[in-house]
């Protein structure tokens, strides 16, 4: 509980709070972005540096601006829409049930020893050893799904017009 | 409290706020933000129990959270694109985005 | 002798020694913050001096280049014309939109300075002169350039204008496409040092055979794969001839259109900081960082080559600027996707080829196989990528 762990916590909180409950959508994604850096920053924190990176240049270099170009797409002049469903009591209702149960598992699990241990070491050199030996098959299969989910989207996602002016 | 324990309680924090944007926003595509939340509350799991969890020395499975961190972050990017796409696909069907009025399986 | 060759690495190491001056004379407790704040004064002076001094080259350079002055009336022969424009864009009225959204709009700029001035804290400018040297400093710079991308979108749909607007867009899409070559490119130099470290890939190209350094810009990877990272950075700057998204002529500035004054410049600073960042970083990885050209000038010290070299890289830029057409965005994209990026990656192939051939007499077995390989798809991509349409006569409809 040092001082930037309850900062760095408190920002991540607070932008994803920001992000679920804001009314505009680009609003809501710059939000998450901030929530984003945070998780970063609290991984750098805990000593893995190659993830935090990677979370910094994946989501928020990509995945935020996707949502962003997404909800800029799917907005025409005139939409006005309420934020929250009818239902929202229940949705409420059931995220604070999950979370209760969760932190009275958390709080009754056999807690680590006070001191926290010697930093484990991630080097990259460590890293790339253990995807290139250990992990190759799902590295792999990783980069067959992503090319997979590349040609799928632009499928999915191209307009119909564009289509039968390219062929 | 441990670090441990404070850590866990963020993320299951983290869970729980993605969980409610996912159930309660009208926007598909704040939808799919609060499954990419509660994707990024399981990495930090994984990344805080690789932390403070056990380590005798040259274990061969040392770095399963962090190896498990990096394929989560680049499977939840594809599946990204791909939900966002069929959102945009949807969208131009029946021009709206609203949950609560793509309720129906007839177009 | 061991007089003269103390001094010249003294003059070479002048910086760090008088940082370690200064720190002695700051109490154990402060030592932290202060080695930080130290460390990070002379980049927060020296590269907003070099993009003055850039402001005024380019201007210069440009006029020369089409058969005009530059600016001359400030100063001697012009040179303090950054002066007369910073006085300005301070002075200038502050106009925001009635209808942008204002937090978003006061925050883009800013994000944007943060995002180019972090770039900097991994990249060694002298021996022993890095501001951290990061286990994954490569991947640590294109996260923070990959920041850019979303302040750029900030700044374009803050300002709820069409122009703006459509410039971002286009910004964003040029800037995402060109990042896989950019991150491709350098990949080739990460394998053949073993490690993301900047520190340790300057060191490895620090040795000398005979007179000739061992930069990877002299290898048949080290070309290619500099020449894809020179394209792809002038085209993740936004610089000409990739100047689409913020082309004076078309689009009427792009993204920035509705922003005057200090956050004007704001901007502008940010995209040149981001040129020399992205600059410094192909010099780190292709041309040795601040190591000498010749094993006989290392008593020059090595910030000096590392600013030389930037120099020219600099000059380049504004050559290119000055010479090139701009290019369309369907034109740009396509170079991206359907040359550049199978380039790259037919390039990392052929550095895995290098290191396991055999290195024969003069490596000339080693030349003659990469750069076949690398020469057939080029040429075969370019003749099958040209465009179809036959240039026809020029005609006139309304002037005589």
């Amino acid at each position: 509980m040092t001082a930037p762990f309850l900062i760095l916590a408190a920002l991540a909180v607070a932008g994803t709070a920001a992000a679920m409950g804001l009314r505009n959508g680009v609003h809501c994604v710059l939000a998450l972005t901030v929530g984003f850096a945070a998780l970063a920053a609290l991984y750098l924190q805990l000593g893995a540096q190659f993830v935090g990176f990677t979370q910094i240049m994946v989501y928020v270099g990509a995945v935020a601006i996707l949502a962003v170009f997404a909800i800029m797409m799917t907005h025409h002049p005139g939409l006005i829409e309420a934020p929250f469903s009818r239902n929202w009591l229940w949705g409420a209702v059931i995220a604070a049930a999950v979370f209760a149960t969760l932190a009275r598992a958390i709080s009754l699990g056999t807690a680590s020893a006070p001191s926290a241990p010697p930093e484990p070491s991630a080097t990259v050199n460590q890293i790339g050893d253990a995807l290139m030996h250990r992990y190759i098959l799902p590295l792999e299969i990783v980069g067959l799904l992503l090319t997979a989910a590349l040609i799928g989207a632009v499928i999915i996602a191209i307009d119909p017009k564009d289509r039968e002016e390219s062929e | 409290m441990s670090s441990l324990q404070s850590y866990l309680l963020l993320s299951a924090l983290l869970f729980s706020i993605g969980l409610a944007g996912a159930l309660t926003r009208r926007n598909a595509i704040l939808v799919l933000i609060g499954i990419e939340l509660m994707l990024n509350a399981a990495n930090l799991n994984f990344i805080a129990f690789w932390r403070f969890g056990p380590h005798p020395a040259n274990r061969p499975d040392a770095l399963t959270g962090i190896m498990f961190a990096i394929f989560s972050i680049a499977v939840a990017a594809a599946e990204a694109a791909v939900g966002l796409a069929i959102i945009l696909a949807a969208y131009r069907h029946s021009r709206t985005t609203d949950l609560d009025r793509m309720n129906h399986l007839k177009g | 002798m061991i007089a003269a060759a103390l001094t010249t690495q003294d003059v070479d190491q002048i910086f760090v020694l008088i940082k370690h001056a200064l720190l002695a004379c700051v109490p154990a407790a402060l030592q932290p913050i202060a080695s930080a704040v130290l460390s990070i004064i002379p980049i927060l002076v020296a590269f907003p001096l070099l993009f003055a001094i850039t402001t005024v080259l380019e201007r210069k350079g440009l006029g020369r280049m089409q058969n005009r002055y530059g600016p001359n009336r400030v100063g001697p022969a012009g040179f303090f014309q950054p002066i007369a424009d910073g006085i300005k864009s301070l002075t200038k009225e502050d106009v925001v939109p009635l209808s942008a959204d204002h937090a978003v709009h006061f925050l883009a700029p800013i994000l944007l300075v943060i995002a180019a001035f972090l770039g900097y804290a991994v990249l060694p400018i002298g021996r022993n002169m890095v501001l951290v040297n990061l286990n994954a400093g490569v991947l640590f710079f294109f996260a923070v350039g990959s920041v850019v991308e979303l302040s750029v979108f900030m700044a374009g749909w803050s300002s709820r204008s069409k122009y703006s607007l459509l410039g971002a867009m286009r910004a964003i899409a040029q800037m995402i496409s060109y990042e896989v070559p950019l991150v491709l490119a350098s990949v080739v130099v990460i394998m053949q040092a073993g490690s993301l470290s900047l520190v340790t890939i300057v060191e490895s190209q620090s040795g000398y055979t005979g007179i000739f350094p061992h930069w990877y810009l002299f290898t048949p990877w080290g070309i290619a794969g500099f020449i894809l990272f020179m394209i792809a950075a002038t085209a993740e700057s936004n610089r000409s001839p990739f100047d689409l998204p913020e082309g004076e002529s078309e689009i009427i500035a792009g993204y920035f259109i509705e922003y005057s004054g200090f956050k004007f410049a704001l901007f502008f600073l940010a995209e040149y900081l981001g040129m020399f960042a992205t600059s410094s970083l192909a010099i780190t990885l292709f041309l040795g960082g601040w190591a000498a050209p010749l094993s006989f000038l290392t008593f020059i010290p090595s910030y000096v080559w590392f600013f030389l070299k930037l120099l020219v890289l600099i000059c380049f830029f504004i050559w290119i600027r000055g010479t090139l057409p701009r290019l369309r965005m369907d034109q740009l994209m396509g170079f991206a996707w359907k040359f550049i990026l199978p380039m790259a990656l037919l390039n990392i192939f052929v550095a895995g080829l290098w290191r396991f051939l055999p290195a024969g007499p003069l490596n000339s077995i080693r030349w003659l196989v990469c750069i076949g390989v690398l020469a057939a798809p080029c040429i075969v991509l370019s003749f099958s990528l040209k465009q179809k349409k036959k240039l026809l006569v020029r005609t006139y409809h309304f002037a005589e």
